[in-house]
């Protein structure tokens, strides 16, 4: 147990060892574990973001559909308004069809009776004249009388 | 046991563990290894004790090996086996040293990962039965074999300095080379007591890389030294005391790697801060 020069080549291997250690060891394994530690905080963090994404897509979703009830139920509503107009109007419709059809009978029925009440008035005066010849069993003069005939014709 | 020359005495077995390989000039046989602890003592400063080197370096070089290895495949994605085991370790060696080094320093925490891995790694070693590795050794005709490199001194003195050195240079490179004499000289008590200032300043000063280094040193060379006494006994009974001695010393080799890298952070530490 004596010193010697063992105690400088020591010194020298132990020298060697910890720049070995410093220049080839050392920065790329802690580099690794820094790299590991961002990378799992980017993970973390990543999915704390999917997370919330998940929750405003779920809330916004929630939202869309209620929209689309609201909706729905106000086309329901509209359509449903439309049928009964249609309805009505339709209603309308044939209230004045109707109205007009029966106007059109009534004014033919009265040209019809008017047409007839022609056609009476122009034979009451042929009958009249006839009528009258055979009471007076002679014959009249036509023209004086004639103008008596139409008089009363025409207050048929 | 170790050694070929047949029967030996504990002592003889017990110093013969406690030897290293030591490689270096004798000054009456010239270059060659050391026969016996004396004659390494003999050879003085300039020699090297090759096991502890070769180990250590060993060792060091396993470390570097599996981590680059790692390093080179590593990805923020799923991670494999062997990546998870030392992002484990970065991550344990990077809390600690956040909670204690709060100042910009590239060099600190890959540090003290090294000083973790290596020292524990080296630490060990002393699991592997103490007879294993130097009969082996002295099959392949070498004397002496030592495969714990903590339990030598020169190893664990080694690193201690140049944590110590890491330490000087820090403390002149961020409070100026005045600041640092300043805090030598006029701390703790005013610049009346200088000389007594500098006394206990400069004892603390030495007494960190020395501490750092006996602390290892000590208890790993009691352990090892437990682990000696034990293969004393015979065999059939050695287990009732190694195995649990062994579980144990699982502890104490951790712990100490722990210690001696929150020591060199907290030293780190205190080389960056104004006092």
């Amino acid at each position: 147990m004596n010193i010697n020069l063992t105690i400088i080549g020591q010194a020298i291997a132990f020298a060697i060892f910890v720049m070995f250690c410093m220049k080839y060891v050392w920065p790329p394994i802690t580099g690794a574990l820094a790299e590991r530690k961002k990378k799992i905080a980017e993970g973390l963090d990543a999915a704390e973001r999917a997370q919330r994404d998940l929750q405003l897509a779920q809330e916004k979703a929630v939202a869309n559909m209620r929209e689309s009830k609201e909706q729905a139920a106000a086309i329901i509503e509209q359509a449903n308004k439309r049928a009964s107009q249609l309805v009505d109007e339709a209603k309308e419709q044939a209230r004045v069809e109707a109205e007009r059809i029966k106007h059109a009978a009534q004014a033919e029925i009265e040209q019809d009776v008017n047409r007839a009440k022609e056609t009476l008035r122009s034979q009451v005066a042929a009958l009249a004249v006839a009528g009258a010849e055979k009471i007076l069993e002679k014959s009249v003069d036509k023209a004086a009388h004639a103008q008596l005939v139409d008089k009363l014709a025409a207050e048929l | 046991m170790a050694s070929g020359s047949g029967t030996q005495t504990s002592s003889e077995y017990i110093s013969h563990h406690l030897t290293n390989l030591t490689f270096g000039s004798h000054p009456e046989n010239g270059w060659g290894f050391a026969h016996g602890a004396a004659e390494a003592a003999e050879m003085g400063f300039w020699a090297i004790n090759v096991d502890t080197m070769l180990w250590s370096i060993g060792l060091g070089v396993l470390f570097c090996w599996l981590f680059s290895k790692v390093a080179k495949t590593v990805t923020a994605g799923v991670p494999g086996n062997t990546q998870n085991f030392v992002e484990t370790l970065i991550e344990f060696v990077e809390e600690n040293v956040n909670s204690i080094f709060h100042h910009k320093n590239a060099l600190i925490a890959p540090l003290a990962l090294t000083i973790f891995v290596w020292i524990f790694l080296m630490n060990t070693m002393d699991l592997v039965p103490v007879d294993w590795i130097p009969y082996i050794a002295s099959q392949m005709g070498i004397g002496y074999m030592k495969v714990v490199p903590t339990t030598d001194i020169n190893a664990t003195m080694g690193m201690a300095l140049s944590v110590f050195g890491l330490i000087l240079y820090y403390s002149i490179k961020m409070k100026g080379l005045g600041g640092f004499l300043g805090e030598l000289a006029f701390q703790p008590l005013g610049k009346w007591m200088l000389p007594f200032n500098l006394f206990l300043e400069i004892v603390g000063l030495l007494a960190k890389p020395i501490s750092l280094a006996l602390r290892l040193f000590g208890n790993m060379y009691a352990g090892e030294m437990i682990f000696i006494l034990i293969a004393l006994l015979p065999f059939w009974i050695q287990w009732v005391l190694s195995v649990p001695w062994a579980i144990f010393h699982i502890l104490v080799i951790t712990l100490q790697a722990f210690i001696f890298m929150v020591l060199t952070i907290v030293y780190m530490a205190m080389a960056h801060e104004e006092h």
